[in-house]
């Protein structure tokens, strides 16, 4: 017990870097109401952009921020897909993160691997055990950052219209805002603030990988799903929601890093987390379903 | 101050779903008109109003409000100069957003959304005494979620929401249709109060021909995608139910009137 209560700082500090990921997709999944699968893409792309930048050296400030305009970018050229070429959400995520694949190689000069070590560079966050609370204590500042600037942003005129471009988009168009313009706003400031995340876990883990991103859209969404499930009923407040996202991906790593202390290999966890994502998707519609019998059923009683 | 010119519209061209919605509708309306719009099922009028708004583009014709041409301008553009309230009561409002919020995006119809809070104290307090005039407790109730009230009121609040900022059109598709009849006369009334304050030029689309009679300066029928009839000043006065009922046999040639006109 001991054991495991010593080697959850780990899985917190890492279920924080993905929590900032899961508001990326918070932001498209619940605010705008669309699949985003850039996602996978845009985080490899941060932690390229990041780690290139830093070694090649420049400062990790300049570099994350850099980091987050090449998300935005990613997230632009989706934004463009779905509103310019009427192609569907989902699959327009799908193209810009198979262009991103190629172009994150190309960032990384033809590697599909860079290493960034603590030695020669003051990162941000580190895996390291022994500096592993002050990890947790800056992602904790981060965060509270990233949820204060989006709690304002999505109260402004220009919030607002995205919001409700997700909420209501004839009603939106009706009030004149332009809906396109706010899907790809919203895409943009997703992919930028996932990006930010992939620059964040490069820095943690000591490396960027094109492939450090596949899945995040399934990890993601059990930050948002688990965040909803255990929370939403007591955090209403849009900045409590955010935190409950951050909460969720730290539970799901939790979860991880106990599934794994009981056996299970690492090869099978991307099985295990898709399972587990698809399941809590399906709860809201099983849930509706039994709703539904058992309001049919009372009605059937009463006509009786 | 509205020009409708020759204004033809099919869905689904060219396939077996052909249907011709519109074929060749002509209709000007005057300033501070208030004209009823009745018809059957699939006689057009929604689309009629669709056309006004941008929602389709049109196929031929072209729409002129105040000497300007917004038949090719996007929805979202038009929408500075209209006020909609649509049937269903979910489609005017954001469900998921506050009360204050609704009518926050609405007072910002037209204008450029930027950086700045999307409601000021001075709105809310504003907002308040809006709301205070529909008696539907409402005023105090600033930031619930839409979501929460009923039909009625949020339909209340898109009636609202549509009259901000002075549109110079207000578009009504059967915005009562959706409720029970205590609050559909209430929001009709507040409809009528709307329309005769601000004197706003109104159309608004209904199944009650009585409403359709007893409120406006003129009634415009319509069947099959076009306009058969429009009566206006003291001739629509003196309208009565059977006269439209007669009109309307008569229109669609032997065609019995659809129930729904049958029964109001
Ligand atoms: N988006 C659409 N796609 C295909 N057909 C449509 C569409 N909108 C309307 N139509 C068709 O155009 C015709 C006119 O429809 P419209 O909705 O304008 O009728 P309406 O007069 O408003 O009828 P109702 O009283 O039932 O509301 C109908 O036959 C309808 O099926
Ligand atoms: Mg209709």
């Amino acid at each position: 017990m001991i054991n495991f209560l010593s080697s959850l700082p780990t899985p917190v500090a890492q279920g924080m870097i993905w929590g900032v990921m899961a508001i990326g997709v918070f932001v498209t999944f619940k605010v705008l109401e669309l699949s985003d699968l850039t996602v996978d893409g845009s985080f490899a792309t941060g932690g390229a952009v990041f780690v290139v930048l830093t070694t090649g050296g420049m400062n990790i400030y300049l570099s994350m921020l850099i980091s987050f305009v090449a998300g935005c970018v990613a997230g632009f050229v989706t934004g463009i897909f779905h509103t310019k070429f009427g192609i569907p959400a989902i699959l327009s995520g799908i193209l810009t993160q198979l262009a991103l694949y190629s172009v994150n190689l190309r960032i990384m000069g033809g590697k599909a691997n860079t290493a960034i070590s603590w030695r020669n560079f003051d990162l941000l966050v580190s895996s390291r055990t022994d500096v592993i609370y002050e990890t947790i204590l800056v992602c904790v500042i981060f965060i509270a950052v990233l949820i204060a600037v989006l709690y304002w942003f999505f109260g402004t005129e220009l919030g607002h219209s995205i919001r409700s471009t997700g909420c209501n988009a004839a009603m939106s168009r009706a009030n004149g805002i332009n809906t396109n313009t706010c899907k790809v706003l919203g895409l943009v400031l997703s992919n930028g603030i996932v990006a930010l995340a992939g620059a964040l876990l490069s820095q943690f883990q000591g490396f960027a990988d094109v492939n450090m991103g596949r899945g995040a859209i399934v990890i993601g969404l059990a930050a948002v799903i688990i965040g909803e499930v255990a929370f939403g009923k007591i955090f209403r407040n849009f900045a409590l929601k955010l935190v409950s996202v951050v909460l969720g991906a730290i539970i799901y790593y939790i979860v991880i890093t106990i599934v794994l202390k009981l056996g299970l290999r690492t090869d099978d966890l991307k099985l295990f987390s898709a399972l587990v994502v698809g399941l809590f998707l399906g709860i809201p519609y099983w849930k509706s379903k039994v709703h539904f019998n058992k309001k049919e059923k009372k009605e059937v009683k009463a006509d009786a | 101050m509205l020009e409708i010119r020759d204004v033809h519209k099919t869905f689904n061209a060219g396939t077996i779903n052909e249907k011709k919605a519109l074929t060749g509708v002509n209709l000007t309306l005057n300033d501070g008109d208030f004209v009823t719009v009745i018809g059957g099922n699939g006689a057009g009028k929604s689309t009629l109003l669709n056309m006004i708004t941008g929602v389709y583009p049109v196929d031929k014709g072209s729409i002129i409000l105040d000497g300007t041409d917004i038949t090719k301008l996007p929805e979202h553009k038009r929408a500075k100069f209209l006020g909609r309230v649509f049937q269903d009561p979910m489609t005017g409002t954001s469900g998921g957003m506050q009360i204050d919020e609704n009518l926050a995006i609405a007072a910002r119809r037209g204008k450029f959304r930027s950086l700045l809070p999307g409601v000021t104290k001075k709105e809310r307090e504003e907002f308040k005494t809006l709301l205070k005039k529909l008696d539907l407790g409402l005023e105090n109730r600033l930031s619930s979620k839409v979501g929460l009230l009923s039909g009625g009121q949020r339909q209340a609040v898109t009636l609202l929401m549509a009259s901000m900022q002075n549109p110079k059109l207000l578009l009504l598709d059967e915005h009562t249709a959706a409720l029970d009849p205590q609050t559909a006369a209430k929001v009709l009334a507040l409809t009528e109060e709307i329309v005769s304050e601000s004197k706003i030029t109104t159309l608004m689309i209904t199944h009650n021909m009585k409403d359709a009679i007893r409120l406006g300066n003129r009634l415009i029928m319509m069947n099959n995608g076009q306009i058969i009839y429009d009566i206006s000043g003291e001739e629509k006065k003196n309208l009565k139910v059977s006269d439209l009922m007669e009109l309307f046999a008569k229109a669609s040639s032997g065609e019995f009137a659809n129930d729904r006109m049958l029964l109001s």
